[in-house]
């Protein structure tokens, strides 16, 4: 029973205050934003940061409940993915992983690094054209989800895939929210 | 005109729509699963509002928090009150929420209604 421990120890080493792994729905993302609420009320963050997290936690948990709802096999565990909160002394980093399609890494890659190379002003205009021009997906997601998360934090999204199998990749999302008040 | 009454809910905004008090009021948070089912009866009940609404119409929006899909919904909502005369939008926010105000000032470059920007 060391790996419990181990796990134990990781979290800790990384800050990390919240960790979810396993199937994404709507409610499951109600009660993790409930936790991370909760979590925030009791150290009173202040309210202006504690806004920011939740925008960024809501967009990266429906991103997966909707890429995960399109899945045939939702029961197949090669289909489930984690969500994980790290609070630092500066910083409060939100990282969610999942498994995608091989053949999605070069959209996802692209459009990350177009919004990565964006300043203030042009997140806001991207934003701006996309809601104007673009209609809702058949899952619902009005593709601003990314530029939501990189205009909220103000700082770029990192972003890694990982080559799972001939069709299978790995991917790992990770936005950054100051607690500095000066930076906001 | 029937009155469109939606309790609020930790994930959908309370909404009332009574246009014999001239009462029109979205507020609270907006992430639900679905934004465009839930947004339908609203985008519906103004279509009917429209074909023959009160003089002066003042459109109030209290909004706490809301996804990007409901964004997409609300664009969608703006986007009918731009057609009824007399319409005007009273955007409220937070005082410390800047983005909430952002958020407003953007919608108001996107439709051809006058914004009215207040604090709660």
């Amino acid at each position: 029973m060391k790996y419990i421990y181990e796990l134990h120890k990781t979290m800790l080493q990384r800050n990390l205050i919240l960790v979810y792994e396993g199937e994404f729905t709507q409610e499951i993302t109600k009660s993790v934003l409930s936790m991370a609420e909760r979590n925030m009320d009791s150290i009173g963050e202040e309210s202006n940061i504690k806004r920011k997290v939740f925008n960024v936690m809501v967009e990266c948990l429906q991103n997966i409940v909707k890429h995960y709802e399109e899945n045939e096999a939702p029961s197949d565990r090669n289909h489930s993915a984690i969500f994980l909160i790290g609070k630092h002394q500066n910083e409060y980093i939100i990282t969610s992983g999942n498994p995608i399609n091989l053949d999605k890494v070069d959209m996802l890659k692209n459009k990350l690094d177009q919004i990565n190379g964006l300043d203030k002003e042009g997140l806001k205009t991207l934003y701006k054209e996309i809601i104007k021009n673009n209609d809702l997906s058949e899952k619902g997601g009005a593709g601003l989800g990314f530029v939501d998360m990189a205009r909220k934090s103000g700082q770029k999204l990192a972003y890694d895939f990982e080559k799972l199998n001939d069709t299978t990749a790995f991917f790992s999302l990770q936005t950054t929210i100051s607690r500095e008040p000066s930076e906001l | 005109m029937e009155i469109l009454n939606l309790e609020g809910a930790e994930d959908t905004p309370k909404i009332i729509l009574d246009k014999n008090n001239g009462i029109f009021e979205i507020s609270g948070r907006s992430l639900p699963e679905d934004s465009a089912e839930f947004y339908r009866p609203i985008l519906e009940w103004l279509g009917k509002y429209g074909a023959s609404p009160n003089p002066k119409t003042s459109f109030v929006f209290k909004l706490e928090y809301f996804n990007t899909a409901s964004s997409k919904l609300i664009l969608d909502i703006l986007s009918k009150l731009e057609d009824i005369p007399g319409m005007s939008v009273m955007w409220y926010y937070n005082e410390d929420d800047e983005d909430m105000q952002e958020a407003g000032e953007e919608f108001s470059e996107l439709v051809e209604i006058p914004f009215e920007f207040k604090t709660y």
